[in-house]
Protein backbone atom coordinates (compact mmCIF):
# COMPACT_ATOMS: atom_id res chain seq x y z
CA UNK A 1 0.00 0.00 0.00
CA UNK A 2 1.58 3.45 -0.96
CA UNK A 3 0.70 6.71 1.19
CA UNK A 4 -0.35 9.68 0.34
CA UNK A 5 2.09 11.48 -1.40
CA UNK A 6 3.72 8.32 -2.36
CA UNK A 7 1.84 7.42 -5.22
CA UNK A 8 3.64 8.17 -8.80
CA UNK A 9 0.67 7.66 -12.20
CA UNK A 10 0.85 9.27 -15.22
CA UNK A 11 -2.47 10.68 -15.12
CA UNK A 12 -3.69 13.82 -13.13
CA UNK A 13 -6.17 13.82 -10.69
CA UNK A 14 -8.41 17.24 -9.84
CA UNK A 15 -10.61 17.51 -7.00
CA UNK A 16 -13.25 20.07 -5.44
CA UNK A 17 -14.01 20.56 -2.15
CA UNK A 18 -16.26 23.28 0.01
CA UNK A 19 -19.37 23.31 1.95
CA UNK A 20 -22.78 22.67 0.22
CA UNK A 21 -23.79 25.81 -1.79
CA UNK A 22 -20.30 26.65 -2.61
CA UNK A 23 -21.05 26.30 -6.32
CA UNK A 24 -17.90 23.41 -6.67
CA UNK A 25 -20.06 20.71 -8.39
CA UNK A 26 -21.13 23.35 -11.06
CA UNK A 27 -17.27 24.10 -11.68
CA UNK A 28 -16.32 20.39 -12.27
CA UNK A 29 -19.05 19.88 -14.53
CA UNK A 30 -17.62 22.78 -16.50
CA UNK A 31 -14.05 21.81 -16.27
CA UNK A 32 -15.14 18.41 -17.35
CA UNK A 33 -16.70 19.68 -20.61
CA UNK A 34 -13.94 21.42 -21.38
CA UNK A 35 -11.74 18.46 -21.14
CA UNK A 36 -13.54 16.27 -22.69
CA UNK A 37 -13.95 19.10 -25.84
CA UNK A 38 -10.47 19.32 -25.67
CA UNK A 39 -9.52 15.39 -25.90
CA UNK A 40 -8.79 14.11 -23.16
CA UNK A 41 -10.08 10.81 -21.35
CA UNK A 42 -11.96 12.11 -18.07
CA UNK A 43 -13.17 9.93 -15.46
CA UNK A 44 -15.06 11.35 -12.69
CA UNK A 45 -15.90 10.42 -9.34
CA UNK A 46 -18.54 11.58 -6.46
CA UNK A 47 -18.07 11.07 -2.87
CA UNK A 48 -20.79 8.94 -1.79
CA UNK A 49 -21.66 7.08 -4.48
CA UNK A 50 -19.84 3.24 -4.11
CA UNK A 51 -22.63 0.80 -5.49
CA UNK A 52 -20.61 -1.83 -2.68
CA UNK A 53 -21.52 0.25 0.19
CA UNK A 54 -24.42 2.29 -0.81
CA UNK A 55 -27.40 -0.48 1.16
CA UNK A 56 -25.22 0.16 4.31
CA UNK A 57 -24.88 3.71 4.47
CA UNK A 58 -28.79 4.34 3.44
CA UNK A 59 -30.02 1.44 6.02
CA UNK A 60 -27.18 3.33 8.52
CA UNK A 61 -28.78 6.78 8.14
CA UNK A 62 -32.56 5.36 7.79
CA UNK A 63 -31.86 3.58 11.15
CA UNK A 64 -29.89 6.03 12.80
CA UNK A 65 -27.33 3.30 13.58
CA UNK A 66 -24.31 5.43 12.91
CA UNK A 67 -22.19 7.16 15.46
CA UNK A 68 -19.51 9.41 14.47
CA UNK A 69 -16.90 6.77 14.24
CA UNK A 70 -19.00 4.06 12.01
CA UNK A 71 -19.97 7.39 9.55
CA UNK A 72 -16.77 7.99 9.30
CA UNK A 73 -15.44 4.10 8.53
CA UNK A 74 -18.15 3.76 6.29
CA UNK A 75 -17.67 6.83 4.34
CA UNK A 76 -13.57 5.67 4.07
CA UNK A 77 -15.05 2.11 3.00
CA UNK A 78 -16.72 3.99 0.24
CA UNK A 79 -13.75 5.84 -1.06
CA UNK A 80 -11.92 2.90 -0.34
CA UNK A 81 -14.13 1.30 -3.24
CA UNK A 82 -13.76 4.31 -5.46
CA UNK A 83 -10.38 4.35 -4.78
CA UNK A 84 -9.49 1.09 -6.17
CA UNK A 85 -11.90 1.34 -8.69
CA UNK A 86 -12.47 4.23 -10.02
CA UNK A 87 -9.45 6.49 -9.55
CA UNK A 88 -6.44 4.53 -9.74
CA UNK A 89 -6.82 2.59 -12.56
CA UNK A 90 -7.48 5.79 -14.91
CA UNK A 91 -4.65 7.37 -13.13
CA UNK A 92 -2.46 4.23 -14.03
CA UNK A 93 -3.46 3.85 -17.35
CA UNK A 94 -2.67 8.38 -17.77
CA UNK A 95 -6.24 9.47 -18.03
CA UNK A 96 -7.86 12.69 -16.40
CA UNK A 97 -9.06 12.07 -12.96
CA UNK A 98 -12.51 14.43 -11.38
CA UNK A 99 -13.50 14.17 -8.02
CA UNK A 100 -16.55 16.11 -6.66
CA UNK A 101 -15.45 16.09 -2.81
CA UNK A 102 -12.19 14.20 -1.89
CA UNK A 103 -10.99 13.33 1.64
CA UNK A 104 -10.91 16.66 3.05
CA UNK A 105 -14.86 16.62 3.28
CA UNK A 106 -14.24 13.51 5.27
CA UNK A 107 -11.51 15.42 7.70
CA UNK A 108 -14.30 18.81 7.80
CA UNK A 109 -17.21 16.77 8.57
CA UNK A 110 -15.97 13.81 10.34
CA UNK A 111 -13.94 16.33 13.00
CA UNK A 112 -16.77 18.67 13.07
CA UNK A 113 -18.34 15.31 14.81
CA UNK A 114 -15.91 14.82 17.19
CA UNK A 115 -13.76 12.19 14.91
CA UNK A 116 -10.09 12.60 16.53
CA UNK A 117 -8.28 15.16 14.10
CA UNK A 118 -4.92 12.79 13.58
CA UNK A 119 -6.82 9.14 13.69
CA UNK A 120 -9.46 10.07 10.73
CA UNK A 121 -6.20 12.00 8.72
CA UNK A 122 -4.55 8.53 8.84
CA UNK A 123 -7.68 6.30 8.19
CA UNK A 124 -7.59 7.98 4.60
CA UNK A 125 -3.54 7.27 4.63
CA UNK A 126 -4.48 5.38 1.07
CA UNK A 127 -5.53 8.38 -0.37
CA UNK A 128 -3.97 9.58 -3.76
CA UNK A 129 -2.98 12.92 -3.42
CA UNK A 130 -4.68 15.15 -6.16
CA UNK A 131 -2.45 17.09 -8.76
CA UNK A 132 -4.54 20.16 -7.75
CA UNK A 133 -7.36 20.65 -5.04
CA UNK A 134 -9.88 23.65 -5.40
CA UNK A 135 -11.51 24.54 -2.25
CA UNK A 136 -14.33 26.50 -3.14
CA UNK A 137 -14.78 29.45 -0.23
CA UNK A 138 -17.93 31.31 0.33
CA UNK A 139 -19.19 33.36 3.68
CA UNK A 140 -21.32 31.50 6.11
CA UNK A 141 -24.20 33.61 4.97
CA UNK A 142 -24.21 32.96 1.50
CA UNK A 143 -23.71 29.43 1.49
CA UNK A 144 -26.66 28.88 3.91
CA UNK A 145 -28.76 31.37 1.40
CA UNK A 146 -28.07 29.09 -1.46
CA UNK A 147 -29.15 25.99 0.17
CA UNK A 148 -31.88 26.95 2.16
CA UNK A 149 -33.50 28.75 -0.26
CA UNK A 150 -33.28 25.74 -2.47
CA UNK A 151 -34.32 22.88 0.08
CA UNK A 152 -37.04 22.03 1.47
CA UNK A 153 -36.41 19.48 4.19
CA UNK A 154 -32.90 19.15 5.83
CA UNK A 155 -31.89 15.18 6.12
CA UNK A 156 -31.07 14.24 10.35
CA UNK A 157 -27.02 13.32 9.49
CA UNK A 158 -26.75 16.36 7.02
CA UNK A 159 -28.15 19.05 9.27
CA UNK A 160 -25.50 17.62 11.97
CA UNK A 161 -28.95 16.61 14.19
CA UNK A 162 -26.86 13.77 15.65
CA UNK A 163 -24.34 16.21 17.44
CA UNK A 164 -27.21 17.43 19.67
CA UNK A 165 -26.42 21.10 18.85
CA UNK A 166 -30.05 22.02 18.37
CA UNK A 167 -33.47 20.16 17.98
CA UNK A 168 -34.12 22.69 15.22
CA UNK A 169 -33.04 21.39 12.14
CA UNK A 170 -31.99 24.54 10.81
CA UNK A 171 -30.23 25.93 13.65
CA UNK A 172 -28.43 22.87 13.82
CA UNK A 173 -27.61 22.93 9.80
CA UNK A 174 -26.00 26.31 10.76
CA UNK A 175 -23.94 25.59 13.58
CA UNK A 176 -22.76 21.84 12.21
CA UNK A 177 -21.92 24.19 8.79
CA UNK A 178 -19.42 26.68 10.90
CA UNK A 179 -17.38 23.57 12.74
CA UNK A 180 -17.16 22.58 8.89
CA UNK A 181 -16.05 26.02 7.60
CA UNK A 182 -13.38 26.26 10.73
CA UNK A 183 -12.06 22.88 9.67
CA UNK A 184 -11.92 23.30 6.42
CA UNK A 185 -9.88 26.47 6.98
CA UNK A 186 -7.29 24.76 8.82
CA UNK A 187 -6.43 22.35 6.47
CA UNK A 188 -5.64 25.45 3.38
CA UNK A 189 -2.51 25.32 4.54
CA UNK A 190 -2.04 21.93 5.84
CA UNK A 191 -2.94 20.26 2.46
CA UNK A 192 -2.23 23.15 0.54
CA UNK A 193 -5.67 23.51 -1.04
CA UNK A 194 -6.15 26.00 -3.46
CA UNK A 195 -8.50 29.00 -2.81
CA UNK A 196 -11.14 29.69 -5.04
CA UNK A 197 -13.28 32.89 -4.62
CA UNK A 198 -16.93 31.19 -4.97
CA UNK A 199 -18.73 34.68 -4.81
CA UNK A 200 -17.14 35.34 -8.29
CA UNK A 201 -19.06 35.09 -11.29
CA UNK A 202 -19.41 31.24 -12.30
CA UNK A 203 -17.81 32.26 -15.34
CA UNK A 204 -14.75 33.97 -13.87
CA UNK A 205 -14.31 30.98 -11.71
CA UNK A 206 -14.24 28.45 -14.34
CA UNK A 207 -11.98 31.00 -16.45
CA UNK A 208 -9.12 31.11 -13.95
CA UNK A 209 -9.86 27.11 -13.19
CA UNK A 210 -8.77 26.50 -16.26
CA UNK A 211 -5.55 28.41 -16.03
CA UNK A 212 -4.64 26.78 -13.19
CA UNK A 213 -5.26 22.84 -14.65
CA UNK A 214 -3.68 23.79 -18.16
CA UNK A 215 0.29 23.61 -16.79
CA UNK A 216 -1.08 19.78 -15.35
CA UNK A 217 -2.04 18.82 -18.97
CA UNK A 218 1.44 18.90 -21.00
CA UNK A 219 2.63 15.52 -21.42
CA UNK A 220 -1.05 13.64 -21.19
CA UNK A 221 -2.42 11.47 -23.97
CA UNK A 222 -5.47 13.07 -25.34
CA UNK A 223 -7.11 12.49 -29.30
CA UNK A 224 -6.58 14.87 -31.48
CA UNK A 225 -9.79 14.86 -33.18
CA UNK A 226 -11.31 16.41 -30.47
CA UNK A 227 -9.39 19.51 -30.41
CA UNK A 228 -11.51 21.58 -32.85
CA UNK A 229 -14.79 20.82 -31.53
CA UNK A 230 -16.57 22.63 -29.04
CA UNK A 231 -15.07 25.09 -25.87
CA UNK A 232 -16.73 26.98 -23.68
CA UNK A 233 -19.91 25.16 -23.13
CA UNK A 234 -20.76 27.61 -19.92
CA UNK A 235 -24.41 27.46 -18.89
CA UNK A 236 -25.15 24.13 -21.36
CA UNK A 237 -26.79 20.97 -19.25
CA UNK A 238 -24.29 22.28 -15.98
CA UNK A 239 -26.03 20.51 -12.68
CA UNK A 240 -24.96 21.62 -9.16
CA UNK A 241 -25.67 19.49 -6.46
CA UNK A 242 -25.76 16.08 -5.82
CA UNK A 243 -27.89 13.98 -7.83
CA UNK A 244 -28.49 10.21 -8.42
CA UNK A 245 -26.42 7.35 -6.72
CA UNK A 246 -24.78 5.67 -8.97
CA UNK A 247 -21.45 4.49 -9.70
CA UNK A 248 -20.54 7.71 -11.51
CA UNK A 249 -17.29 6.84 -13.65
CA UNK A 250 -18.07 8.05 -17.19
CA UNK A 251 -15.38 8.12 -19.67
CA UNK A 252 -15.78 10.98 -22.14
CA UNK A 253 -17.06 9.49 -25.44
CA UNK B 1 -12.10 -4.18 36.18
CA UNK B 2 -11.02 -3.35 33.11
CA UNK B 3 -8.43 -1.13 32.29
CA UNK B 4 -9.26 1.95 30.20
CA UNK B 5 -6.17 1.56 27.82
CA UNK B 6 -5.60 1.65 24.21
CA UNK B 7 -3.29 0.59 21.40
CA UNK B 8 -3.65 4.25 19.54
CA UNK B 9 -6.08 7.54 19.68
CA UNK B 10 -9.08 6.79 21.64
CA UNK B 11 -11.30 8.44 19.33
CA UNK B 12 -14.70 6.76 20.73
CA UNK B 13 -13.70 8.61 23.49
CA UNK B 14 -14.08 5.87 25.93
CA UNK B 15 -11.62 7.37 28.50
CA UNK B 16 -13.81 10.71 29.11
CA UNK B 17 -17.36 8.89 29.57
CA UNK B 18 -16.55 6.09 31.74
CA UNK B 19 -14.33 6.65 34.73
CA UNK B 20 -14.14 2.36 35.05
CA UNK B 21 -15.59 -0.39 33.11
CA UNK B 22 -16.62 -3.28 35.85
CA UNK B 23 -16.76 -5.66 33.06
CA UNK B 24 -14.12 -8.15 31.70
CA UNK B 25 -13.13 -8.71 28.14
CA UNK B 26 -11.37 -11.48 26.52
CA UNK B 27 -10.57 -12.14 22.85
CA UNK B 28 -10.41 -15.44 21.61
CA UNK B 29 -7.82 -15.21 18.50
CA UNK B 30 -6.40 -17.71 15.83
CA UNK B 31 -6.70 -18.34 12.38
CA UNK B 32 -9.79 -20.05 10.34
CA UNK B 33 -11.19 -23.49 11.20
CA UNK B 34 -8.86 -23.60 14.34
CA UNK B 35 -11.79 -24.02 16.85
CA UNK B 36 -12.36 -20.80 18.18
CA UNK B 37 -16.46 -21.11 18.35
CA UNK B 38 -15.95 -24.25 19.94
CA UNK B 39 -14.29 -22.79 22.86
CA UNK B 40 -16.30 -19.81 23.30
CA UNK B 41 -19.30 -22.07 23.71
CA UNK B 42 -17.75 -23.78 26.42
CA UNK B 43 -16.61 -20.72 28.08
CA UNK B 44 -19.98 -19.33 27.68
CA UNK B 45 -21.43 -22.20 29.53
CA UNK B 46 -19.21 -22.76 32.27
CA UNK B 47 -19.07 -18.53 32.81
CA UNK B 48 -23.07 -18.74 32.95
CA UNK B 49 -23.00 -21.80 35.50
CA UNK B 50 -20.48 -19.62 37.79
CA UNK B 51 -22.87 -16.84 37.73
CA UNK B 52 -21.27 -14.20 35.19
CA UNK B 53 -23.42 -12.71 32.54
CA UNK B 54 -21.86 -13.49 29.57
CA UNK B 55 -22.12 -11.64 25.67
CA UNK B 56 -20.02 -13.06 22.71
CA UNK B 57 -19.86 -11.58 19.71
CA UNK B 58 -17.74 -12.07 16.33
CA UNK B 59 -17.29 -10.82 12.82
CA UNK B 60 -19.90 -9.65 10.77
CA UNK B 61 -22.13 -9.85 13.64
CA UNK B 62 -23.08 -6.11 13.25
CA UNK B 63 -26.15 -4.48 13.31
CA UNK B 64 -24.77 -2.14 10.77
CA UNK B 65 -22.44 -3.94 8.78
CA UNK B 66 -22.86 -7.40 8.91
CA UNK B 67 -25.25 -7.65 5.95
CA UNK B 68 -23.50 -5.48 3.75
CA UNK B 69 -19.99 -7.29 4.03
CA UNK B 70 -21.58 -10.77 3.22
CA UNK B 71 -23.35 -9.07 0.22
CA UNK B 72 -20.22 -7.52 -1.18
CA UNK B 73 -18.54 -10.89 -1.00
CA UNK B 74 -21.01 -12.42 -3.13
CA UNK B 75 -20.09 -10.45 -5.99
CA UNK B 76 -16.53 -10.22 -7.60
CA UNK B 77 -15.66 -6.24 -6.94
CA UNK B 78 -15.10 -6.06 -3.55
CA UNK B 79 -11.05 -4.71 -3.08
CA UNK B 80 -8.43 -5.36 -0.69
CA UNK B 81 -8.86 -1.72 1.11
CA UNK B 82 -13.06 -1.60 0.52
CA UNK B 83 -12.39 -5.34 2.41
CA UNK B 84 -10.52 -3.90 5.29
CA UNK B 85 -12.55 -0.66 6.30
CA UNK B 86 -15.63 -2.70 5.53
CA UNK B 87 -15.17 -5.06 8.48
CA UNK B 88 -13.20 -2.19 10.59
CA UNK B 89 -16.99 -0.87 9.77
CA UNK B 90 -18.57 -4.26 11.49
CA UNK B 91 -15.83 -4.10 14.18
CA UNK B 92 -16.46 -0.30 15.44
CA UNK B 93 -20.08 -0.82 15.32
CA UNK B 94 -20.05 -3.41 17.55
CA UNK B 95 -17.02 -2.30 19.57
CA UNK B 96 -19.63 0.82 20.25
CA UNK B 97 -22.97 -0.96 20.18
CA UNK B 98 -21.90 -4.50 22.24
CA UNK B 99 -18.93 -4.70 23.79
CA UNK B 100 -18.49 -1.23 25.64
CA UNK B 101 -22.20 -1.35 26.94
CA UNK B 102 -21.34 -4.80 28.10
CA UNK B 103 -18.23 -3.91 29.90
CA UNK B 104 -19.99 -1.13 31.36
CA UNK B 105 -22.66 -3.12 32.49
CA UNK B 106 -20.18 -5.61 34.12
CA UNK B 107 -20.69 -8.39 31.89
CA UNK B 108 -17.92 -11.24 30.93
CA UNK B 109 -17.58 -10.17 27.05
CA UNK B 110 -15.96 -13.01 24.91
CA UNK B 111 -14.75 -12.06 21.48
CA UNK B 112 -14.09 -14.34 18.73
CA UNK B 113 -11.63 -12.93 17.15
CA UNK B 114 -10.91 -9.20 17.91
CA UNK B 115 -8.43 -6.45 15.82
CA UNK B 116 -5.82 -9.09 15.62
CA UNK B 117 -7.31 -11.30 13.00
CA UNK B 118 -8.60 -7.97 10.82
CA UNK B 119 -4.99 -6.57 11.29
CA UNK B 120 -3.26 -9.96 10.06
CA UNK B 121 -5.75 -10.42 6.77
CA UNK B 122 -5.52 -6.98 6.05
CA UNK B 123 -1.45 -7.01 6.05
CA UNK B 124 -1.34 -10.39 4.53
CA UNK B 125 -3.31 -8.39 1.37
CA UNK B 126 -1.23 -5.14 1.19
CA UNK B 127 -2.50 -2.81 3.25
CA UNK B 128 0.68 -1.01 5.15
CA UNK B 129 1.06 -1.95 8.74
CA UNK B 130 1.42 1.60 10.43
CA UNK B 131 -1.33 2.09 9.18
CA UNK B 132 -3.41 -0.94 10.68
CA UNK B 133 -2.27 -0.20 13.56
CA UNK B 134 -3.11 3.00 13.67
CA UNK B 135 -6.87 2.86 12.58
CA UNK B 136 -7.61 0.25 15.07
CA UNK B 137 -5.95 2.15 17.78
CA UNK B 138 -9.11 2.93 18.78
CA UNK B 139 -9.71 -0.37 19.91
CA UNK B 140 -9.54 -0.98 23.62
CA UNK B 141 -6.77 -3.44 25.37
CA UNK B 142 -8.35 -7.01 26.33
CA UNK B 143 -7.44 -8.79 29.25
CA UNK B 144 -6.49 -11.41 28.40
CA UNK B 145 -5.87 -12.46 24.71
CA UNK B 146 -5.72 -16.30 23.49
CA UNK B 147 -4.43 -17.25 20.71
CA UNK B 148 -5.26 -20.60 19.68
CA UNK B 149 -2.29 -21.33 17.89
CA UNK B 150 -1.86 -24.40 15.49
CA UNK B 151 0.59 -25.43 12.53
CA UNK B 152 -0.30 -25.79 9.20
CA UNK B 153 -0.30 -29.62 8.85
CA UNK B 154 -2.65 -29.94 11.45
CA UNK B 155 -4.75 -27.24 10.71
CA UNK B 156 -5.70 -28.97 7.08
CA UNK B 157 -6.28 -32.36 8.56
CA UNK B 158 -8.82 -30.04 10.69
CA UNK B 159 -10.32 -28.49 8.05
CA UNK B 160 -10.62 -31.46 6.56
CA UNK B 161 -13.14 -33.15 8.74
CA UNK B 162 -14.77 -30.32 8.77
CA UNK B 163 -15.46 -31.23 5.07
CA UNK B 164 -14.17 -28.20 2.71
CA UNK B 165 -12.34 -25.32 1.69
CA UNK B 166 -13.65 -22.30 1.61
CA UNK B 167 -13.01 -19.23 -0.84
CA UNK B 168 -11.89 -16.41 2.05
CA UNK B 169 -10.49 -18.60 4.19
CA UNK B 170 -8.39 -19.93 0.92
CA UNK B 171 -7.14 -16.54 -0.08
CA UNK B 172 -8.44 -16.84 -3.45
CA UNK B 173 -9.39 -13.58 -3.85
CA UNK B 174 -5.20 -12.62 -3.83
CA UNK B 175 -5.25 -15.48 -6.32
CA UNK B 176 -1.89 -17.38 -4.70
CA UNK B 177 -2.85 -20.71 -6.16
CA UNK B 178 -4.46 -22.59 -9.00
CA UNK B 179 -6.53 -24.64 -6.46
CA UNK B 180 -8.16 -24.00 -3.16
CA UNK B 181 -5.88 -26.23 -1.61
CA UNK B 182 -2.65 -24.59 -2.57
CA UNK B 183 -4.12 -21.07 -2.29
CA UNK B 184 -5.35 -22.06 1.11
CA UNK B 185 -1.04 -23.45 2.28
CA UNK B 186 -0.05 -20.38 1.00
CA UNK B 187 -2.47 -17.89 2.84
CA UNK B 188 -2.84 -19.69 5.72
CA UNK B 189 1.37 -19.63 6.02
CA UNK B 190 1.08 -15.78 5.85
CA UNK B 191 -1.63 -15.61 8.10
CA UNK B 192 0.36 -17.57 10.92
CA UNK B 193 3.10 -15.62 10.34
CA UNK B 194 1.73 -12.33 10.97
CA UNK B 195 0.15 -13.76 14.16
CA UNK B 196 3.20 -15.09 14.96
CA UNK B 197 4.85 -11.67 14.76
CA UNK B 198 1.81 -10.33 16.83
CA UNK B 199 2.45 -12.40 20.10
CA UNK B 200 5.33 -10.99 21.61
CA UNK B 201 3.80 -7.03 20.65
CA UNK B 202 0.36 -7.79 21.88
CA UNK B 203 0.95 -10.34 24.91
CA UNK B 204 -1.28 -13.42 23.28
CA UNK B 205 -1.35 -15.96 25.89
CA UNK B 206 -0.44 -18.43 23.36
CA UNK B 207 -2.54 -21.95 23.66
CA UNK B 208 -1.09 -25.09 22.15
CA UNK B 209 -4.54 -25.83 20.24
CA UNK B 210 -3.34 -29.36 18.56
CA UNK B 211 -4.66 -30.72 22.02
CA UNK B 212 -7.75 -32.51 22.40
CA UNK B 213 -10.91 -29.96 22.89
CA UNK B 214 -11.44 -30.79 27.01
CA UNK B 215 -7.46 -29.86 27.58
CA UNK B 216 -7.42 -26.90 25.49
CA UNK B 217 -10.61 -25.35 27.31
CA UNK B 218 -9.09 -26.60 30.84
CA UNK B 219 -6.02 -24.40 29.83
CA UNK B 220 -7.85 -21.45 29.30
CA UNK B 221 -10.46 -21.71 32.05
CA UNK B 222 -6.89 -21.69 34.49
CA UNK B 223 -5.51 -18.96 33.05
CA UNK B 224 -9.22 -16.88 32.86
CA UNK B 225 -10.17 -17.84 36.75
CA UNK B 226 -7.72 -15.21 38.06
CA UNK B 227 -8.81 -12.75 35.77
CA UNK B 228 -12.54 -12.53 36.68
CA UNK B 229 -14.56 -10.56 39.31
CA UNK B 230 -14.70 -11.94 42.72
CA UNK B 231 -17.51 -13.44 44.01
Amino acid sequence: MERYGQHHFPGRLFIVEGVDGSGKSTQIALLRQWLVSEGYPVFFSEWNSSPLVKRTTRRGKKKQLLTPTTFSLLHATDFADRTEHDLIPPLKAGAIVLADRYIYTAFARDVARGVHPQWVRELYQFAVKPTVAFYFRVPLDESLKRIMGSRSELKYYEAGMDLNLSTDPQKSFKLFQKRIVTEYEKMIDEFGLTVMDALQPITEQQHQMRELVRPFLRGLHRNRQHTAAGRWLVGAGVNGGDNGRKRKTETAP
Amino acid sequence: MTQIAFYGIDTVRVRSEDGLLPGRLFAIEGTDGVGRSTQIQHLRTWLESSGYAVIDTGQRRSQLAGRGIDEAKQGHTLGPLTMDLFYATDFVDRFENQILPALRAGFIVLTDRYIYSLMARAIVRGADRDWVKQVYGLALKPDAIFYLDIELDPLIQRILRRGRFDYWESGMDMRLGPDLYESFIIYQRLILDEFKRMVPDYSFQVIDAMRPIPKILADIQARMEPLLPAG
